[in-house]
C-alpha cells in the first residue's frame, strides 16, 4: 500500500533542501560573486575599499559556490596550445657535447683528436681521428648514460650511443624522450599557470589535454592575442661562453657554436658556445634593480648547483667575455673580472625600468621549456556573452512556464505535483552544478531547457500508468501503487540509455559538447530522483490527508 | 476537465501498411545521403579549420564593401553573411565572416586576424569584433574524428545495453531507428546548409538519446505485453503496446517541443541551428520509435516461448529489477 517510511521522507526532504540551498547563491549572482572576491582579497591580506562591506553582502554561513559561467556567457579568451616537446631534445643533446668532449679528451692517446660534426637537431655526431678505436670511444661515451627515471622507462638509459664509421652518434633513447615529454608538458603547464596568476585574472582554467596540449581559458580578458602575449614570451635565459664577436650573421660559427645578435647594439653578432654554462632554470630569484651607474638592471640569484657551476666557470675564465642570452639574443657580454662565488649577479643592458620589471617577472616565473604552438584560439566579447545569458534566461523562463501550464492542464492536481517537482529539479541541477564547480555554457543552457521538457517524462509515464490501472477499476491507492511499480522499469531503461549518451558525450567531447553533456547528465539524474521520490512523496502525503474515493488523474 | 491530446482509448492499426512507412523513410534516407554527398554539409571552422569573425556595428552591413576591404589581403575563400535576428536592436548590425584555413599553416595565424580586423575598420569605423574564433587544421581534423567516434560509441553502447536488457531483435530495431534519425538530420543540415559544428554533434547525440528514450518506453511495454498475452499475435501485441503508450509519447514530445521552441524563438541566433537540430530530432525520433524501431522488430520477430531458457538470446539481465 501507499507507505513511505518516516526516515525516507526526511531523507528525501533533506536532499531537496540541501540541493536548493546550494543553488540559492546563483539567484543573487552579482552579490555573491562580489562577496567571494572580497573574501578572497581579505584572506590575501588586503583591506579597505569597502571590501568588508562587500564581504558582508552575503551571509558567511550560507553556501557561496556559484555556477561558473563559461566563456561564451561572460566573454573571454580560449587558447589551445601544443607544447613543442621536440624542442627540448635539441637542448638536451646539445648539452651533452661538453661532457662528451671532456671525457674523450682525456683519452686522446688512444682515440686521437675529436671533432664535433654538423648533425641533425636531435643527435650529436662526434668524429675521432683514429677510427680503429671507435668501439672503445663508444664504450666510454656509453658510460655517460644514466637510468631513466620514470614508471614506463624503468631499466632503460637516457641515451643511445651507436657508431657510424669513425663517427660516434649520440641520441636520446625513446624511453628518455617519453619521460622528457612528460616533464616538458608538466613544466610548461606550471609556467603558464604562474604567468597567468601573476596577471591576476579571475578563475582561469588551465588544463592539460591529451599528451602534449594545454587548454587555457581566461574569462574577462579582451582578446586571445592579449592572452598569448602574457604566456607566449619564452624568457629562455642562458649564460654561455663567448667565442668571438663580429658583424656577419652568416659567418661560419663552427661546430657546437652559434651566432646570436646583440639585443641593444644593431649589427653586432656574438659567436657563442651553444651549450650553456648555467640556464635560467637554476635561478631562484630575480628582481628589478639598478647597476652601479644607476641604470635599470635585473639582479638574480642561482640555486646551489647553479652557483657552483657559475663559480667554477668564472674562476677558470677570468678575463674572457661571458654572454647572457635571452630568447636567442645576447643581452650583454661582460668580461669576467673576478671569481663570482656567491651565485648572484646582475644583468645590465639598455633596459627601461618597465622592461626590467617585466624581465624579472618572466625570469621568476621560469622559462617555458619549449615553444608553444597555438592550435585554436577563440575570443568571445563580453557583449555577446551578456546577450546570450539574457536570451538563455528568457528562453528558460518561457519554456518553464509553458511546460508548467501544459502539465497542469493535462493532469490537474497531479500535474501540480509534477510542476513542484520540476521546480525542485531545476534547483537541484543548479545546486549540483555549483557543488561540483562545473562550468555553464550556452549549450549547457540548452541542455537545461531540454531537461525541463524531458524531465516531466518520468512523471508522465507514472501518471499515464495510473490512469490505465484506474481503468481496471482498482482502488485509488492500489492504482497509484501499481502505477509507480510498473512504470519503474520503463523509466529506468529510458533514462539509463539517455544517460549513457550523456556520459559518452562528456568523455569524448570537448568544449560546447561537454558543457551540454554535463547539464544533460545531471538533469537526468535529478529528474529521475524527483519523479520517483519527490512527486511520490507529495502524492502519498496528499493521499493520506484527503483519502479520495475516486481518483482524477 | 483535462486537456487530452490523444483520445482516452485508441485502437489504431500502426502496422497496416508497414511497407508504406518503411518505404517513405527509406526514400527520405536515400535523399538525405544523396544530398550529403552531392551538396555536402556547411561545415563550421571546428571541422574545416579557419577563422570566423562576428562583427557588430551601428551601420548597415554592406557585404560587398566588407568583401572589397578583405580582398586586398588575399585570404582565399572568404564568406561574408549578414546575420538577421528578430531579437537584435534596430541599429545592431551583425555579420559573420568566415576565412578559410590558410595554405601551409598548421597553427592559427594571429597576424591574419589582426590585418582582417584593421581592413574591416576602414569600412565601418565603429565596428566591434564580438567574437573571433580560429581553429588550426591540425585540430579540426581531430575534431571530425572524435565527433564520428562519439556518435559511433553512443550507438554501440546503446545497442549493447538494449541487447542485455531486452533481446537482440529489440536492439537492432532501436539502432535502426537511431541510424534513421541521424541520417535524416544530416540530410536536413546539408539541404538547408545550416552551419554544422561541434555543438551540432551534441545535438545529434541528444537526438540519439531522445529517440532511444522513446523507443525504449514502447519496447518496455511490448516486453510486458508479450508476457501477459502469451497467445496473442506479435503484430497485435505491438499495436496494443503502441496504443497504450501513445498518450505518454505524445505528452512527452509536446512538453519537450514546448521547451525547445521557446529556446528556438528566444534563445538568440548563436544556438539556433543547434536547437533546430533538436526540434527536428524530437519529431523524427518520435516517429521513428513507432514506424521504424517497432516495424523492424515486427519484421525480425521475437522469441515467444519463455518456458525454455535460451542461452544465446542474451536476455539474462531482462529480469533484473533495476
Amino acid at each position: 500500500m501507499l507507505q513511505i517510511d518516516g526516515w525516507k521522507r526526511v531523507l528525501i526532504l533533506l536532499t531537496c533542501v540541501v540541493g536548493l540551498l546550494l543553488a540559492l547563491p546563483n539567484a543573487f549572482y552579482p552579490r555573491v560573486e562580489a562577496h567571494n572576491d572580497a573574501v578572497a582579497d581579505l584572506e590575501a591580506g588586503f583591506s579597505g575599499n569597502g571590501l568588508e562591506e562587500l564581504a558582508a553582502g552575503w551571509p558567511s554561513w550560507m553556501p557561496s559556490s556559484l555556477v561558473n559561467l563559461g566563456l561564451d556567457l561572460r566573454g573571454g579568451a580560449h587558447l589551445l596550445a601544443e607544447v613543442q616537446v621536440e624542442d627540448v631534445y635539441e637542448t638536451r643533446i646539445k648539452a651533452m657535447w661538453p661532457e662528451v668532449r671532456d671525457l674523450l679528451r682525456e683519452e686522446r692517446a688512444t682515440i686521437g683528436t675529436i671533432r664535433l660534426q654538423p648533425s641533425p637537431v636531435d643527435e650529436l655526431r662526434v668524429k675521432i681521428s683514429k677510427p680503429e678505436a671507435i668501439q672503445e670511444a663508444a664504450t666510454l661515451v656509453r658510460g655517460l648514460a644514466r637510468p631513466v627515471v620514470s614508471l614506463t622507462g624503468a631499466g632503460a638509459t637516457d641515451i643511445q650511443v651507436s657508431t657510424d664509421g669513425d663517427v660516434i652518434v649520440v641520441r636520446l633513447s625513446d624511453a628518455e624522450k617519453l619521460a622528457t615529454d612528460e616533464r616538458t608538458v608538466q613544466q610548461a603547464l606550471e609556467i603558464v599557470r604562474r604567468r597567468i596568476d601573476e596577471v591576476g585574472t579571475r578563475e582561469p582554467t588551465i588544463q592539460r589535454q591529451g599528451s602534449d596540449r594545454i587548454l587555457i581559458q581566461v574569462p574577462g580578458i579582451g582578446s586571445a592575442s592579449e592572452l598569448k602575449d602574457i604566456i607566449g614570451t619564452t624568457a629562455q635565459l642562458t649564460f654561455n661562453p663567448v667565442v668571438g664577436r663580429g658583424s656577419n650573421p652568416d659567418a661560419s660559427a663552427g661546430a657546437g657554436n652559434e651566432i646570436l645578435p646583440s639585443l641593444d647594439e644593431e649589427g653586432l653578432y656574438y659567436t657563442i658556445e651553444s651549450a650553456p654554462v648555467v640556464t635560467g632554470e637554476d635561478l631562484v630569484d630575480a628582481q628589478p634593480s639598478f647597476d652601479q651607474n644607476g641604470r635599470p638592471a635585473v639582479s638574480f640569484r642561482f640555486n646551489a648547483s647553479g652557483a657552483r657551476k657559475f663559480g667554477d666557470y668564472t674562476a677558470d675564465n677570468i678575463g674572457s667575455p661571458f654572454a647572457i642570452t635571452l630568447d636567442g639574443e645576447v643581452v650583454s657580454a661582460p668580461v669576467i673580472q673576478s671569481h663570482i662565488p656567491g651565485g648572484s649577479g646582475i644583468i645590465t643592458g639598455r633596459f627601461t625600468v618597465e622592461e626590467t620589471t617585466n624581465l624579472a617577472v618572466l625570469l621568476r616565473a621560469g622559462a617555458l621549456p619549449a615553444g608553444l604552438e597555438f592550435l585554436e584560439e577563440r575570443t568571445i566579447g563580453p557583449e555577446l556573452g551578456q546577450d546570450s545569458i539574457e536570451a538563455g534566461r528568457i528562453a528558460c523562463i518561457v519554456a518553464f512556464v509553458a511546460v508548467l501550464v501544459f502539465m497542469f492542464l493535462s493532469y490537474g492536481t497531479f500535474g501540480l505535483f509534477a510542476n513542484i517537482a520540476l521546480v525542485i529539479n531545476v534547483g537541484l541541477i543548479f545546486g549540483l552544478l555549483s557543488l561540483i564547480g562545473a562550468t555553464l555554457t550556452l549549450p549547457g543552457i540548452a541542455g537545461i531547457v531540454l531537461t525541463i521538457g524531458m524531465a516531466v517524462d518520468a512523471n508522465v509515464l507514472v501518471f499515464e500508468r495510473i490512469r490505465e490501472e484506474l481503468k481496471t477499476s482498482k482502488g485509488p491507492a492500489r492504482a497509484i501503487d501499481l502505477g509507480y511499480e510498473k512504470a519503474l522499469s520503463a523509466i529506468l531503461d529510458a533514462n539509463i540509455t539517455t544517460f549513457i549518451t550523456a556520459v559518452i558525450l562528456f568523455a569524448v567531447g570537448s568544449g560546447p559538447v561537454r558543457g551540454f553533456a554535463i547539464t544533460l547528465g545531471l538533469g537526468i539524474m535529478t529528474s529521475v530522483f524527483t519523479a520517483i521520490f519527490v512527486t511520490r512523496l507529495m502524492i502519498v502525503i496528499w493521499f493520506e490527508r484527503r483519502r479520495p474515493k475516486k481518483l482524477e488523474v | 476537465m483535462r486537456l487530452r491530446l490523444v483520445p482516452k482509448e485508441t485502437n489504431w492499426d500502426f502496422f497496416s501498411r508497414p511497407f508504406l512507412w518503411l518505404g517513405i523513410s527509406g526514400a527520405l534516407m536515400v535523399a538525405a545521403m544523396v544530398s550529403f554527398f552531392v551538396v555536402g554539409l556547411n561545415l563550421g571552422i571546428d571541422f574545416t579549420g579557419g577563422t570566423t569573425i562576428r562583427t557588430e556595428s551601428q551601420q548597415e552591413v554592406v557585404v560587398s564593401d566588407y568583401r572589397d576591404a578583405l580582398a586586398t589581403l588575399e585570404l582565399g575563400d572568404v564568406t561574408i553573411v549578414e546575420v538577421n535576428d528578430p531579437l537584435f536592436d534596430a541599429n545592431q548590425h551583425v555579420a559573420q565572416i568566415k576565412i578559410q584555413a590558410q595554405e601551409g599553416e598548421e597553427a592559427v595565424t594571429a597576424d591574419l586576424i589582426r590585418k582582417a580586423e584593421e581592413a574591416l575598420k576602414t569600412v565601418a569605423p565603429d565596428i566591434t569584433f564580438v567574437s573571433v574564433e580560429s581553429v588550426g587544421p591540425k585540430v579540426s581534423g581531430e575534431l571530425i574524428q572524435t565527433a564520428i567516434i562519439a556518435v559511433a560509441l553512443a550507438i554501440g553502447a546503446v545497442l549493447i545495453y538494449i541487447w542485455l536488457r531486452f533481446e537482440w531483435q529489440f536492439a537492432l530495431g532501436a539502432v535502426a531507428a537511431l541510424v534513421h534519425d541521424v541520417v535524416l538530420t544530416i540530410g536536413v543540415f546539408s539541404e538547408l546548409q545550416i552551419k554544422f559544428d561541434l555543438a551540432i554533434i551534441a545535438a545529434l547525440l541528444t537526438i540519439v538519446g531522445y529517440s532511444l528514450n522513446d523507443t525504449v518506453v514502447v519496447f518496455d511495454r511490448v516486453r510486458e505485453n508479450l508476457r501477459k498475452y502469451k497467445k496473442m499475435d506479435l503484430k497485435e501485441v505491438m499495436n496494443l503496446s503502441i496504443n497504450e503508450t501513445l498518450s505518454r509519447t505524445v505528452m512527452t514530445s509536446v512538453t519537450t517541443l514546448l521547451a525547445l521552441i521557446s529556446l528556438f524563438v528566444l534563445g538568440g541566433d548563436v544556438i539556433r541551428g543547434f536547437v533546430f537540430a533538436m526540434i527536428w530530432g524530437v519529431i523524427v525520433g518520435t516517429y521513428s520509435s513507432i514506424f521504424i524501431a517497432s516495424a523492424v522488430l515486427l519484421k525480425l520477430g521475437v522469441k515467444r516461448d519463455w518456458s525454455k531458457p535460451d542461452n544465446t538470446s542474451g536476455n539474462q539481465f531482462a529480469n533484473v529489477d533495476a
